[in-house]
């Protein structure tokens, strides 16, 4: 067990992979604002673009669609809301978006429906879609369940009817295969944390001709879209964990998709149902149910022996609120609270793994019976 | 011991978890979340349920560097606390909501929660001392700081909860909490104590009802019937209470007269003079013990109210039914207060009033 414990909370923020800090560290050396036209500001114009080209070459994108944000946050607040305000029209996300998109439910976005198995209704997609849409969104891979979404069908219908179409690809990164121009989206959004990056900085990954307004005041400094001082070593650092990390995609992804098969397996065997598993998805997130248990009280249990996981959905005020992916699959507010997120990354090990399976094997009883 | 310190974020429960690190104890904090929408109750002061006292709360387990979590008690606390307090005006009782808590929240589903997650026992920043006999029973006395002194919401309490309770403020005065808790570099030493009930953010009792059980005129009544006055709401009412009558017929010789009784079903107020509020004797249902139950007649003390003063009695069980007789005659006794009964400084029991009596 590492300083991190066993640490399966890698989709919450992963670890700074060494490649990554050294690309920060070197990049922090570099003084001067990019925007300004003296040699010292061209230095660091010069370090910023270098790694717009890295990560544009990472996911097969343009450089110059890349457009650095604070995060996946921002990425997705830019893509729906200056999405729309750019086209005027509706706005449709599904209901199992993270809340950066979600929160437009309250700004007037309506919400395209999904199975119980977690995947979006392409069906009742297609019958919201009239010409009078200007973005969709849909996330790639779900935060909390790990489930790929069919990207690709919404992709066509919402484009046919003459949308913009942004996907969330925060848990996409690095974990399954992401090219831009391949995808045919409008926009993307992308995190540098989830992916052993620094936190404070992620992407907005948009075609030339689509161009969202800016939700943000300031100097207009990525593409008129984004404002604030170029983050040139954040910067530098993002791209170094792209690079790696959609570098090791394959035997990354063979590698934690057999110990995400394992672990399914044994959570099956301690009475769990495994929500992941029932639908295409991503190979580090496994989410899973434990009948007649208070999540709370088997993620206390679990981090009393070192073993860090998550609920996945929101806290308000330090506590956990009911799932609402898993309300929106059709799941009773108890199953919804009884639902833990396992999720690897570039440093979990088969012997975290074998540890996690003994640690529940012990608590998934404790917690069945403090809960009355 | 493994020890789960319920963390309310003020200075009491901070010092008393503090305490327990210092004994070397393996704690854990917990800070107890008792409404779905904090803001609604309370925003920017002090509370059991605002969002500042959760980050008041964590700041200090950071600072003792022991785990933290919040657990969610919101709906057992609006069922079994605000919904019953409702519920007790409702009917012409007066509760005590944060007995009730005790009752039902800290000391039963917390407690039993923390048990059965491992740990041994639950620590809270109560005023008020256990001793642990020679046969390894526990018994609840009074503080030592007198003025202090919450035994009495404590009086509810069994064998089986005090065995897993820690009272660590038991020898404290309130200064030397301030003091430790400056000592420790807490952020709460300076936090004001709390008063309010926690629900009641404003203080006002009587809005807070009229919202909840809207207004219904009613007659106030003396005790033979004839009608003084009106109200909007016998629930805006408390045994005992003398001002805001509003009486339209002045007293015999100007007597002030006070609330005597509510009488929900009629949703009728009656009222009378000082020596008709004097209650020699009541009848108190539900009787819990601290240790065995003592059938009686025995002589004690017993206290109804949390800052009221112990009075000299006799108690005895008949039935299923506690009954006490007091020396001197008492006054604001109402029905749905609880009763605790003290032997010296030890406490004996509880149990919830009733009927009180007059002279007879």
């Amino acid at each position: 067990m590492s300083e991190h414990g066993v640490y399966f909370d890698h989709a919450a923020t992963s670890q700074l992979r060494p490649e990554a800090a050294e690309a920060l560290r070197a990049a922090l050396a570099v003084a001067g604002n990019p925007s300004a036209l003296h040699r010292a500001g061209q230095r660091a114009r010069a370090r910023l673009e270098e790694a717009r080209e890295e990560l544009a070459a990472a996911i097969d994108a343009d450089p110059s669609e890349v457009i650095f944000t604070s995060g996946g946050s921002e990425a997705d607040s830019i893509a729906v809301l200056g999405g729309r305000r750019a086209r005027g029209g509706r706005l449709l996300v599904s209901a199992v978006e993270h809340p950066a998109v979600l929160g437009a439910r309250d700004r007037g976005a309506e919400l395209i429906p999904v199975t119980d198995a977690g995947l979006v209704d392409v069906d009742a997609a297609a019958e919201m879609l009239q010409d009078d849409v200007a973005v969709v969104s849909v996330m790639w891979v779900n935060n909390e369940t790990g489930i790929v979404q069919p990207v690709e069908e919404l992709r066509r219908l919402a484009q046919a009817s003459g949308a913009w179409f942004h996907t969330d690809a925060v848990q996409a990164l690095g974990h399954v295969p992401l090219s831009f121009r391949g995808s045919g989206v409008d926009m993307l959004s992308l995190s540098a944390h989830k992916v052993g990056g620094p936190v404070g900085i992620g992407a907005l990954v948009a075609r030339r001709e689509v161009r969202p307004a800016p939700v943000g005041l300031g100097g207009g400094q990525e593409r008129e879209v984004r404002s604030g001082t170029g983050m040139v070593a954040l910067a530098a650092s993002f791209a170094a964990a792209a690079t790696v990390a959609t570098g090791e995609l394959a035997t990354e992804s063979a590698r934690l998709g057999a110990f995400g098969d394992r672990i399914a397996e044994a959570l099956r065997a301690l009475g769990a149902t495994v929500n992941s598993h029932a639908a295409p998805h991503a190979p580090h997130i496994v989410n899973a149910t434990f009948p007649g248990t208070r999540a709370d009280d088997l993620l206390f249990l679990l981090d009393q022996r070192g073993v860090y996981a998550s609920v996945g959905s929101a806290c308000r005020a330090g506590v956990h609120q009911p799932s609402e992916v898993l309300l929106a699959m059709g799941r009773s507010e108890a199953e919804a609270s009884s639902t833990l997120r396992f999720s690897m990354g570039w440093t979990t090990t088969a012997g975290d793994v074998e540890r996690l399976l003994a640690v529940l094997e012990e608590t998934v009883p404790l917690a069945q019976s403090a809960f009355r | 011991m493994r020890v789960l310190a319920a963390m309310s974020g003020g200075v009491d429960s901070a010092v008393a978890a503090a305490r327990m690190v210092a004994q070397g104890h393996d704690v854990t904090g917990v800070h107890l979340a008792l409404s779905k929408n904090p803001e609604s109750y309370r925003s920017g002061a002090r509370g059991c349920c605002s969002l500042e006292d959760s980050h008041d709360a964590r700041r200090v387990a950071d600072k003792l560097d022991i785990p933290f979590y919040v657990w969610d008690f919101a709906q057992e606390f609006h069922r079994d606390v605000v919904e019953d307090f409702v519920a007790e005006y409702a009917a012409g009782r007066t509760p005590n909501p944060c007995l009730r808590c005790n009752e039902k929240i800290k000391f039963a589903a917390v407690l039993e929660r923390g048990m059965k997650l491992g740990f041994d026992a639950v620590a809270t920043g109560h005023y008020a001392r256990l001793e642990r006999r020679a046969d390894g029973r526990v018994t609840l006395h009074r503080a030592a700081d007198a003025a202090k002194d919450q035994s009495y919401v404590l009086g509810m309490l069994n064998q089986e909860q005090l065995a897993h309770c820690l009272f660590p403020l038991n020898d404290v005065e309130k200064p030397v909490v301030r003091q430790e808790a400056r000592e420790l570099g807490l952020g709460v030493a300076k936090k004001p104590d709390s008063h309010d009930i926690c629900f009641i953010p404003d203080g006002d009792t009587q809005g807070f009802l009229g919202k909840h059980l809207g207004e219904q005129r009613g007659s106030i009544v003396d005790a033979e019937g004839a009608v003084l006055g009106e109200h909007r709401g016998h629930h805006r009412y408390t045994v005992g209470q003398r001002k805001g009558l509003d009486l339209k017929v002045p007293a015999p010789a100007g007597n002030p007269r006070y609330v005597l009784r509510i009488e929900p079903k009629s949703n009728t107020v009656v009222v009378g003079s000082r020596e008709e509020l004097a209650v020699r004797e009541l009848r108190a249902i539900r009787p819990t013990w601290t240790l065995d139950p003592v059938p009686g007649p025995w002589r004690g003390e017993a206290q109804f109210r949390a800052h009221g003063t112990p009075m000299a009695a006799e108690i005895e069980v008949v039935g299923e039914e506690l009954l006490v007789r007091f020396d001197e005659a008492a006054s604001g006794v109402a029905p749905g207060q609880t009763v605790v009964t003290y032997d010296g400084d030890r406490v004996v029991g509880s149990a919830v009033i009733a009927e009180a009596r007059g002279c007879g």
